[in-house]
């Protein structure tokens, strides 16, 4: 496409600049930061113009072979170009958020740049082993996130979240070296269209299967995230929230859905079970949380199981309903999380009870919470509209069961997410200190404004984000559609009425 | 002529051999803190003379009938020439160490670089055997100087009790050893590898195999392989750390090459035989290596569980028993050599105010504030170990993996993948005391400049730089496991 190895700069200039915030004073790390994810930004807007939507599937394609076994090879389709855009999106806004980290600065802005190299490495990464390293590296970064700068709990938290996505990935390297020896390559567009023995597809789906439901996370091994959520710094829940649980989806839509076919449609009602409960579980959970994190990660547990019940539908609806879900719930989510951040900072505390009556001391504040609130129960022009109509729609047509169940975590969701808000926004001013607080800064602004505009943008207008990604889907229907389940509508055509008596009746009128 | 040859073969292995007797001679007289120090230097010369004459060996590949020499009992290929220079690099790192340590506890010797070269010979002679006969004056060679070694701090009660456990169960590691060897020589009718395989190839009598297990669990002692790893934790707290250092690193590229010459060379047609037995101690090791780290309070111990851990991955490699399993050992050796010594190289320099050594994990707290680059060398060492990729250890444990899959032994790398999963629990213990605790303030003393370049070296090579080292390391250990598929 273009000789400007766009991509490897992308992940050149955080790295760097990384490096960079390790030596500097905390001021001069702050101002680094913000620059290298600025550009990092500007260079996906490059990239996104440059993306020529209709044209060859892979493009902005790299490949050196510098490691023995496997190569330094990047490149991206729609639907990866849209997740990068959502991480070097979300960074500069996180390192905004992070102004509240005092104590070891340079370190803390140097592992948000580690992670964002390797967000954007996971997504186009297009070598099987190169993806599971950004993919496994991940955690370093987390982990020290989690554990330097995180809450009272910090350290339990941190190792849940360690452990428990290296056990999930650690049988999914086993099933790479085993594909990557059965099939000859390591190269991921190729093995999109190799076709393994469907004996075997089963068990390298379970494979698979047991990192990305982690990472997602899928009910019942979610456990982790609450912890992990509640526990993170502000900017590090964002990030979790916003790009890393998407790794679990875009998991699924680039290795287990197209690579195992058949076996994703034997599974289908493996995921589509877990995926109900997550919905109803953890709806219900979220409705008797007394900590704001602890409600929103609950929340996209339920949201994440969306995903999973519109990727497995198989059709083209649903596939592009959970990536729009994905991106919608990295907008909003994050947005969310950078709104308790908000009132945490001025009273360190995530507890509901001690908020109450923002609405009279921080009316901005209340406005845009309002707007990511009514995003994240899925309000019409809204992101989280488009997103879980198309899902719902997409499962609707393979079964209606778990489309009516999976539609009670819209019902549920409304009535946590207002439930929330009431408690928070509404009623008596409980607390002297909650009703001291200022409105937003100026800061604060930048940080939830440019989403705010996404999420409007998302709902009203989301054809710009799915152009880049209709035929990356509609490939990928295709390439499922030998394995496609039977939808339950059983639909018999009716036998066509007289012509003469529809005449007949219209002539009556 | 043929003694020319056999002569010039062996020449790394007289150069170690004078030196060391030239050297011993001249400490007789230099009895200073100086002399030692000089002593010291020129043994690091002589392995850096020794590993320039070894390293064209490898490049060119030599291997079968050019190699042999003595009539057959010694072999100076490809093979013996990796491993000898992983071998000389650690006994050098150890050995630059050394000094500092020592002069704090009581001034330094000039025997302890003189041992260190005579233990260095006798691995050379390990690696190179094509004999049992070789095999055993090498591996004895190297024991005697290694038992005397750990027990270098004659006033230290410690160090005295590890030398005297090192030496007992040695000793009765040694025994076993050469009860397998005498019942392989009854049943076989010959102590040169090349004849063992062309009887057992023909099948392998009852008695040979009793001969063959016996050989490995004498092995498995010297590699600290479960179930004979009993003595790895103790020995390697009580020593002097810069012994620590050099029995983690440069012994056990000795004996796990010795054990693959055994295996490959001696019993090569009748892997079947000693597949399970290498399966079995490779997941033993794993798992008791990582659950025996777990409780531990002493970093040495821990590195000591955490070095029987790293041992059990090679031998999945082994256990693979093709030539792909071997050069993945080979590769995991040479990434697990600088990650082992830039461990313990940040444990040396982990001093309070007056000088002592802390050993106590708990020491090591808050340590990324008070010395933040010994934490983050400590860290990267952790993370390589618990093989988290971005850091070059993972790469160790992939190649390993590799190799099992493609030799079929599908479940033995899925339990080894998931036991690298509580391994990296205790990884991560030291990650956090040293990155997430409020600081100790204990390790405030100053370290000197070797110290900082060795960590600075082995940190870099096992960071993601390590990577584009991947495909020359690859190669070569392709060439040094090629030669010895050869030959059988």
């Amino acid at each position: 496409m273009t000789d400007l190895p766009i991509l490897s700069l992308m992940l050149l200039v955080p790295l760097v600049a990384g490096i960079v915030c390790l030596v500097v004073s905390s001021q001069t790390a702050r101002t680094v930061a913000l620059a290298a994810t600025l550009i990092d930004f500007a260079l996906g807007i490059v990239l996104w113009m440059k993306f020529d939507v209709g044209g060859a599937q892979w493009q902005f394609q790299e490949s050196h072979a510098l490691f023995a076994g496997f190569a330094w090879k990047l490149g991206i389709d729609g639907i990866a170009l849209t997740l990068i855009m959502l991480s070097v999106f979300l960074m500069p806004i996180c390192i905004l958020a992070s102004q509240s980290i005092e104590k070891r600065v340079g370190e803390y802005m140097a592992a948000f740049l580690l992670m964002e190299v390797l967000m954007i490495g996971v997504f186009a990464a297009q070598d099987l082993y190169l993806f599971y390293i950004f993919f496994e590296a991940g955690l370093i970064p987390m982990y020290l996130i989690i554990g330097i700068w995180g809450g009272a709990e910090r350290i339990y938290a941190s190792y849940k979240f360690f452990l428990y996505t290296l056990l999930g990935s650690i049988v999914m390297l086993i099933a790479m070296i085993w594909m990557a020896q059965q099939a000859g390559t390591t190269d991921i567009p190729t093995l999109m269209q190799y076709d393994f023995p469907v004996d075997a597809q089963k068990l390298l789906w379970l494979a698979f299967f047991a990192s990305f439901a982690v990472k997602m996370p899928m009910w019942p091994v979610h456990t982790w995230l609450p912890d992990a959520h509640v526990q993170a710094p502000t900017a590090g829940s964002v990030i979790l929230a916003g790009v890393l649980l998407k790794m679990g989806g875009y998991g699924f839509i680039r290795f287990s859905l197209p690579m195992f076919p058949e076996a994703s449609a034997h599974y289908a009602w493996l995921i589509f079970w877990l995926s109900m409960i997550a919905v109803v579980v953890t709806s219900l959970i979220a409705l008797v949380q007394h900590d704001m994190k602890k409600l929103i990660a609950y929340s996209s547990v339920a949201h994440m199981a969306i995903v999973t019940i519109g990727l497995f539908s198989f059709n083209v609806q649903g596939l592009e309903g959970s990536m729009v879900v994905m991106l919608s719930h990295g907008l909003v989510s994050g947005a969310l999380f950078l709104c308790v951040g908000v009132i945490y900072d001025r009273l360190h505390t995530r507890e509901i009870d001690r908020y109450g009556g923002l609405a009279i001391n921080m009316p901005k504040y209340a406005l845009l919470f309002m707007l990511f609130t009514m995003a994240s129960i899925g309000l019409p022009g809204t992101s989280g509209f488009v997103g879980e109509f198309l899902s719902l729609s997409g499962i609707y047509q393979v079964s209606s069961w778990v489309a009516f169940i999976a539609t009670t975590g819209i019902i549920l969701g409304a009535a946590y997410m207002l439930y929330l808000y009431r408690r928070v926004v509404f009623g008596e001013q409980k607390n002297a200190d909650a009703a001291a607080m200022p409105d937003l800064s100026v800061r604060e602004w930048l940080m939830l404004g440019p989403i705010a505009a996404a999420v409007l943008w998302m709902g009203v207008y989301p054809e710009s984000f799915l152009a880049p990604m209709r035929n990356d889907i509609a490939a990928l229907d295709a390439r499922l559609a030998r394995a496609k389940p039977e939808s339950d509508a059983k639909l018999t055509m009716g036998a066509p009425k007289p012509h003469e008596e529809t005449a007949h009746e219209g002539g009556a009128h | 002529m043929d003694w020319m040859q056999s002569l010039r073969l062996a020449a790394p292995e007289e150069l170690l051999s004078i030196s060391g007797l030239v050297l011993l001679l001249a400490s007789a007289w230099g009895q200073t803190a100086k002399d030692a120090r000089a002593v010291n230097w020129l043994a690091v010369l002589v392995l850096a003379g020794a590993a320039a004459m070894v390293a064209p060996t490898l490049c060119q590949g030599i291997g079968g009938e050019a190699a042999l020499a003595f009539g057959g009992l010694f072999s100076a290929d490809a093979f013996a020439a990796f491993a000898k220079l992983l071998i000389f690099a650690a006994a050098g790192a150890s050995l630059l160490v050394a000094p500092a340590f020592f002069e704090r506890h009581g001034g330094y010797r000039a025997e302890f670089p003189v041992l260190v070269l005579f233990a260095v010979l006798g691995m050379c002679l390990m690696v190179s055997s094509t004999n049992l006969l070789t095999l055993y004056v090498g591996l004895e060679l190297n024991s005697l100087a290694a038992y005397v070694l750990a027990a270098f701090l004659k006033a230290d009660e410690r160090s005295a009790e590890a030398g005297l456990k090192y030496f007992v169960l040695g000793a009765l590691a040694s025994g076993i050893l050469l009860f397998g060897m005498s019942l392989t020589y009854g049943f076989t009718g010959t102590v040169s590898y090349a004849g063992i395989a062309a009887v057992t190839n023909a099948g392998l009598s009852k008695g040979a195999l009793f001969g063959l297990t016996f050989m490995l669990a004498g092995l498995a002692f010297k590699i600290s392989a479960v179930p004979f790893h009993m003595w790895t934790p103790d020995v390697y707290e009580g020593a002097p750390t810069p012994v620590t250092t050099f029995f983690a690193s440069a012994p056990k590229v000795a004996a796990l090459a010795l054990t693959i010459r055994v295996t490959i060379e001696a019993f090569g047609g009748q892997t079947a035989a000693w597949q399970q037995i290498v399966g079995f101690a490779a997941l033993a090791s794993i798992v008791v290596g990582a659950l025996g780290a777990i409780g531990q309070k002493n970093i040495k111990r821990l590195l000591a569980y955490s070095s029987i851990n790293n041992v059990g991955f090679m031998l999945v490699g082994l256990a693979a028993a093709s030539s792909e399993g071997v050069a993945a050992m080979l590769v995991y050796l040479a990434i697990y050599v600088p990650m082992t010594i830039g461990g313990f190289v940040a444990v040396l320099m982990l001093r309070d105010e007056s000088g002592h050594q802390l050993e106590a994990i708990s020491d090591l707290a808050g340590l990324s504030s008070t010395r933040p680059l010994i934490a983050l060398g400590l860290g990267s060492v952790m993370f390589s170990m618990a093989g988290i990729p971005f850091f070059f250890g993972f790469w160790g444990k992939f190649v390993v993996f590799q190799a099992a899959v493609a030799a079929g032994l599908l479940p033995l790398a899925l339990i080894a993948a998931l036991g690298s999963v509580i391994g990296a629990f205790y990884y991560l213990k030291i990650v956090k005391v040293m990155y997430f605790d409020e600081p100790a303030g204990k390790a405030t003393g100053h370290s000197d400049m070797v110290h900082d370049w060795l960590l600075a070296v082995s940190a870099l090579f096992i960071s993601p730089l390590g990577w584009l080292l991947t495909k020359g390391l690859g190669a070569l250990a392709a060439i040094a496991a090629g030669v010895l598929f050869a030959a059988t």
